[in-house]
């Protein structure tokens, strides 16, 4: 396909490979931010070839991995209630709450529907006007602006049995949370491609400016990441940290106005809880008051109280403090279809994605 | 979560649609986020909406450069 071959060109790989071995010999940790850029990481090998000195770290870009337990507790109870639909991306069916999970809740007559786009939630609304339906509306900067046009589409068309559970998040204040968590040492960041694409670049200016971390923004092809990596390890050798955007084909410098507008006009931002990182200020998305009356998170139902598998160590991969395979369940116990914690669910969860490819 | 894959724009179908070819497989795209585009132009697809538009100068820009250095 056009914009993606040219991309994952074999011999420029290997140059670009060459190329950055010639940089450093001493060791250099990056976070790769994205879980898209995880499985792309693996899916194509660059894992494996990279020189030894350069490691990868990933980190908790992946929207279902570092949704807690409590939320999908929440999500269940609403599950239960009489007339009431939840349409929801797959990966979400499968992460365990603290005693069951959507797909659990199906098995035993819940109407839980998969959508590829949240738009589909909307039509569901549309065709069954008797049960409500609720969308959860998981995802980071790249698809929170999708879920404010369907929110704002369904105001349009006046559709009152469409109802939004935020589960909105955003990246900029994690990656300052990780930053200050002095544990997790960072050399350089490869910033999120499509969180990007809405954001534009000016949102991480505080990483080089307040923190001296180089930071690139990165596509997700092969030579895309290579070529992110290269550059922010010259980066660090000059000690010039910037911003640097190495996806400049969709990525301009002020994002994407209209997704920004349509963001800040349905959504405010809140304090939110993200698995194993805890409490993060500012870091979360929920309706504002004008929306209230579609927000689902407004329904009365009993939540259980949380149990967390105390064995489960997602909270340290999902902070890039280890890696699934110092994890004493991985492939013994936990596995993707039995998996323990989220990061095992979701198609781009660090634990998942090390069980294929590693 | 964050996938997003390049495509052309074959049609225009009102102001909301586009039919865009995805990998070969024609698809309706919303514009909500992207309603200034053209038949023929690439975007960029997630989760059924277009986000962005693909500078083709940018890109082939790039591939050029990358083909110099090589050689
Ligand atoms: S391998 Fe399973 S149990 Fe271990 S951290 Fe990952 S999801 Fe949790």
């Amino acid at each position: 396909m056009k914009y993606q071959d040219e991309y994952r060109n074999k011999e420029l790989c290997q140059y670009l490979i060459q190329k950055i071995r010639a940089l450093t010999k001493t060791d250099i940790r990056l976070m790769e931010v994205c879980g898209t850029h995880t499985v792309s990481i693996f899916r194509s090998g660059l894992k494996a070839m990279l020189p030894q000195n350069v490691h990868l770290i990933s980190g908790p870009g992946c929207p279902v991995c570092v949704t807690p337990t409590s939320a999908i507790d929440h999500v269940i109870a609403l599950s239960r209630m009489n007339n009431t639909m939840i349409a929801t991306f797959g990966d979400m069916i499968n992460v365990p709450g603290s005693s069951s999970s959507l797909k659990n809740e199906k098995a035993q007559g819940a109407d839980v529907r998969v959508i590829y786009s949240p738009f589909q939630a909307l039509e569901l609304a549309q065709d069954f006007p008797e049960k409500r339906v609720i969308l959860l509306g998981i995802g980071f900067e790249t698809t929170i602006p999708l879920i404010a046009s369907v929110v704002l589409e369904s105001k349009k068309k006046s559709i009152k049995n469409f109802y939004l559970y935020s589960l909105g998040k955003l990246m900029p204040p994690v990656i300052r949370e990780l930053i200050q968590d002095r544990d997790t040492e960072i050399d350089g960041f490869l910033c999120p491609g499509h969180v990007s694409v809405i954001i534009g670049t000016e949102p991480y200016q505080f990483i080089p400016q307040e923190y001296s971390i180089p930071c690139v923004i990165a596509g997700f092809e092969p030579v895309d990441i290579l070529y992110a990596i290269y550059c922010v390890i010259q980066q660090k050798i000059e000690h010039r940290p910037r911003v640097e955007n190495k996806y400049e084909r969709v990525v301009r410098k002020e994002g994407n106005p209209i997704a920004l507008h349509k963001m800040d006009e349905v959504f405010s931002a809140i304090d939110v809880e993200w698995r194993g990182i805890g409490r993060v200020n500012k870091s979360g998305l929920d309706l504002k008051a004008e929306y209230s009356e579609l927000n689902a998170k407004n329904f009365q139902v009993k939540i259980e109280k949380t149990k967390e598998n105390p064995d489960c160590r997602c909270g340290e991969v999902l902070k890039g403090k280890i890696s699934p395979l110092e994890c004493p369940l991985f492939k013994s116990v936990c596995t993707p279809e039995n998996p323990i914690g989220a990061c095992m669910v979701s198609s781009e969860g660090t634990c998942a994605t090390y069980y294929k490819y590693q | 979560m964050c996938l997003a894959i390049p495509g052309k724009i074959i049609k225009k179908i009102d102001t909301e649609q586009v039919e865009v070819l995805l990998g070969g497989i024609k698809k309706k795209v919303r514009i909500d986020l992207l309603p200034q585009v053209s038949v023929g132009d690439y975007v960029l697809v997630h989760a059924g909406y277009a986000i962005t538009k693909i500078k083709e100068k940018e890109a082939e820009e790039v591939i050029r450069a990358w083909e110099e250095i090589q050689s």
